[in-house]
């Protein structure tokens, strides 16, 4: 058991530092870290920090060469996330195309189109979303209703998804649609990729608690897709959501925002009732359950990578990283606030202010919680999924699906 | 990075958790709780032919000169088969005191009888209700002789020696008494785990050989015991995950099995995740303390709070998952129910240790 890097992945590290010492700069502390002036200006800087990542042989690096990648191996992945994340370097906007949309066409795209669409997502030139939430269906995601008709090879789609992240900004979108309403929920789903510039997409945003518009509904009115852009077989659209939402699950990871460092920081800088707030006994037993989290989560991923390394698939510790960092995000982030007494109330988007950093953890947290998998439905696959437990009883099974009831009454 | 058990301890584990399936230990543990027995002798004595007993002890010394790594295996199948045997305090405690701490000449002359388990030793630190700082120890050693007394001692009505702490001078260390010793005085006290046995010692003019003193000694000695009893209350937390999934399996009520019910379905999450976390802290503390890290303070505390918070998750919620059958002495969640609580109580409360978390990380000023 170590932690020490073989000759080989010492070297890669010491390969990657310094691309990134010339390339970026360092963080300077824990409050330390890459922030756009607005959506707009972060997506720029994404695409610009992204094509040198991609020119320079960083990109998408598990991915073979052949579509921008450098095929690296799972722990030279691991240490690059190791080294990147001592930089402030832009990030974001990318992890749908990369982390979801990519895998799926790998798996299921002809080779025309992987060559077409997966080097421009190593890129970073095109921008991808999920389209897969309805207004009635997000748990029970197989209950979508969006239409799919085919006639002749191409399909006419019509409904409404919702909850799009990035779809305003996006230029494709992977699609899940209804092409059999007579089957079975989980049997009459046909998966597509579409161009979100096709005639008939409109795509309107959604103001989130946060005040910003990260998602949007996305309406489909008879917007045609050419049957080759079909990603699996007629009908067995269900098996293929489920390798992204698999991937989905792997790619939201740690929850992003304050955590143990800023947390033990704050509390040795900030005065509490006349003296250090590190002082008092309420706030280091929280500190320490967060700090015994953290670790928690951080040496299950070094399990995964040793048995990945190992050529092993990985147990299954990696289903319960969003689930406690979503909860200690939130607990964090309340603790944040909640130690800056009755100003923590105060609202400020002041570059670098403590509470901002607190205050944007205090929103994003609540959606961590829900986007990629709600908690309850991520307790449902852990006690199903590995523990073997029985699912639940389902009222609609075996039902046609259009005669099961959906969606609020 | 290789972050796992290599295949021979894997393969040790392995081993470990046949043999102590096959001697029922669980059934062992009940005949300890409801006897007069303080321990089970036949099963010590099995565990100590297996070698598990000198495991970390290095072959000068009578020991199979293997590592931590191996000792951590072990203790994670003896705490997941509730094995009543004087183990944590001998191994974990009176063992490593003398291998990190003693002269030569106490290494010679305990270290081969221990590694063959023909001895038992046990530690002797608590004074009250209050846990022993560097301050409040009154124990005393003047003159080559031990005064004052302990509570709480686990295996102390059966240990051969004591490590005890006390204060010499101005400095507390620890020393070793012979239970033998004139002056030696053993009560058993009652405990709330009755399959491991406890007692009050007290100490009038007894002869005592003094270890490397210092408090920092005491510390370290509870770091390093730390990452061994975590691994034990992961094993425990495990099995009563494993019981109580086990159990909703097979019971029946409202005309389905009460694993298909999503609040025993979460319940056997959280426990999950309990475990998964402590796990994962408890090999961080066998990196540390198998490799001398300077981070064992940090990673013994981390790995004690995340075990002693699963198994409490998983014991507390075992005896729920089972119902009125869990809360009947016939059943066995309250065997490791007791024991969680034991191995809880055995080296410092969760407050302490969280607070010695908090304390490691601003010396180190790892943030
Ligand atoms: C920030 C954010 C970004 C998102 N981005 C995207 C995106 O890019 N693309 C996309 O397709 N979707 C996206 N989503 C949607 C997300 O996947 C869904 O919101 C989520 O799956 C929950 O579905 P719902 O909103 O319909 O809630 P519901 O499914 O109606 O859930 C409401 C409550 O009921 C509980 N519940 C539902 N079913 C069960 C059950 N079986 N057992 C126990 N409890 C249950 C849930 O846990 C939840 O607490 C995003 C959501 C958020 C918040």
């Amino acid at each position: 058991m170590d932690f020490n890097d073989t000759p080989e992945e010492a070297k890669f590290r010491k390969e990657a530092y310094e691309w990134l010492k010339a390339n970026a700069s360092l963080k300077e502390g824990p409050k330390d870290g890459w922030r756009a002036a607005s959506e707009e200006e972060g997506l720029k800087e994404v695409k610009v920090w992204q094509k040198k990542l991609h020119e320079e042989g960083w990109a998408c690096m598990h991915w073979p060469k052949a579509y921008g990648g450098r095929e690296s191996t799972p722990i030279e992945r691991v240490i690059w996330g190791q080294e990147v994340s001592k930089f402030k370097v832009p990030g974001g906007y990318l992890e749908i195309g990369q982390g979801m949309a990519g895998p799926v066409m790998m798996m299921y795209a002809t080779e025309e189109q992987k060559e077409r669409y997966l080097p421009p997502l190593a890129t970073g030139e095109e921008i991808w979303c999920q389209l897969f939430s309805e207004p009635a269906a997000g748990s029970d995601v197989a209950g979508i209703k969006t239409k799919a008709e085919l006639e002749g090879d191409t399909w006419t789609i019509n409904g409404q998804k919702v909850w799009t992240s990035g779809a305003h900004f996006s230029d494709y979108g992977i699609l899940v649609t209804r092409s059999d309403p007579s089957a079975p929920k989980h049997k009459g789903l046909t998966f597509f990729f579409v161009d979100m510039k096709s005639p008939g997409i409109e795509v309107k945003p959604i103001k989130q608690i946060s005040g910003g518009a990260n998602f949007n509904e996305v309406y489909f009115t008879d917007v045609k897709i050419p049957d080759s852009q079909r990603l699996g077989a007629v009908g067995d659209g269900w098996k293929v959501s489920l390798t992204t939402l698999m991937n989905e699950r792997l790619a939201v990871g740690d929850a992003s925002g304050p955590d143990f460092e800023e947390a033990f920081s704050l509390a040795r800088g900030q005065d509490l009732n006349g003296k250090l707030a590190i002082e008092n006994d309420a706030v280091r037993e929280k500190l320490a359950d967060w700090y015994c989290q953290q670790s928690g989560l951080k040496y299950a991923k070094y399990r995964n990578i040793s048995a990945l390394s190992r050529g092993e698939t990985p147990g299954p510790q990696s289903s319960i990283t969003k689930i406690v960092s979503g909860n200690k995000l939130q607990e964090v982030a309340n603790f944040g606030l909640d130690i800056l007494d009755s100003a923590g109330i105060i609202r400020t988007d002041e570059e670098g202010a403590e509470q901002s950093m607190y205050q944007y953890g205090f929103y994003g947290a609540a959606g961590i919680r829900i986007a990629g998998g709600t908690d309850e439905i991520l307790k449902n696959i852990i006690s199903e999924q590995v523990l073997g437990m029985p699912q639940d009883m389902r009222a609609d099974k075996g039902i046609p699906f259009n005669e099961i009831p959906t969606g609020n009454k | 990075m290789n972050f796992e058990f290599s295949a021979d301890q894997m393969q040790l584990k392995d081993i470990a958790r046949k043999f102590l399936e096959k001697e029922e230990t669980v059934k062992r543990a009940r005949t300890i709780l409801e006897g007069e027995e303080s321990y089970d002798k036949d099963l010590w004595s099995q565990v100590a032919e297996m070698g598990f007993t000198a495991t970390a002890i290095p072959e000068e010394y009578g020991g199979l000169g293997l590592g931590y790594l191996e000792l951590c295996v072990i203790a994670e199948e003896l705490g997941r088969s509730l094995a009543p045997t004087p183990f944590s305090s001998s191994v974990y405690l009176a063992t490593e005191s003398i291998l990190q701490f003693g002269s030569d000449s106490l290494k010679q002359a305990n270290l081969p009888s221990l590694a063959s388990g023909e001895k038992i030793g046990a530690f002797a630190h608590t004074e009250s209700t209050t846990s022993p700082t560097e301050e409040n120890i009154t124990c005393e050693f003047k003159d080559g002789s031990l005064n004052g007394s302990k509570i709480a001692v686990t295996d102390g009505d059966v240990a051969d020696f004591f490590i005890v702490s006390a204060k010499s001078g101005s400095e507390v260390g620890l020393f070793l008494v012979e239970s033998s010793a004139d002056g030696v005085e053993i009560a058993s006290q009652p405990t709330l785990d009755p399959s491991r046995s406890h007692a009050a010692i007290t100490f009038k003019n007894a002869k005592a050989e003094a270890l490397d003193s210092g408090w920092s000694n005491i510390t370290t000695l509870l770091d390093r015991a730390a990452v061994l009893f975590s691994f034990e209350q992961l094993g425990g937390a495990e099995a009563c995950m494993n019981m109580a999934k086990e159990y909703a399996m097979g019971r029946y009520a409202f005309g389905r099995s009460i694993a298909s019910f999503q609040a025993i379905k979460h319940k056997l999450a959280d426990m999950f995740i309990a475990v998964e976390l402590a796990r994962s802290n408890c090999y961080y503390g066998a990196w540390a303390l198998s490799t001398d890290a300077p981070e064992l303070p940090t990673a013994a505390a981390t790995c004690r709070v995340s075990a002693s918070q699963a198994y409490h998750e998983c014991s507390k919620e075992n005896i729920q998952t089972h119902g009125g059958m869990g809360f009947t002495w016939e059943f066995d969640c309250h065997l490791y129910y007791r024991r969680c609580r034991q191995l809880a109580a055995n080296i410092g409360s969760q407050s302490i240790w969280k607070d010695k978390l908090i304390s490691s990380l601003e010396r180190a000023n790892q943030i």
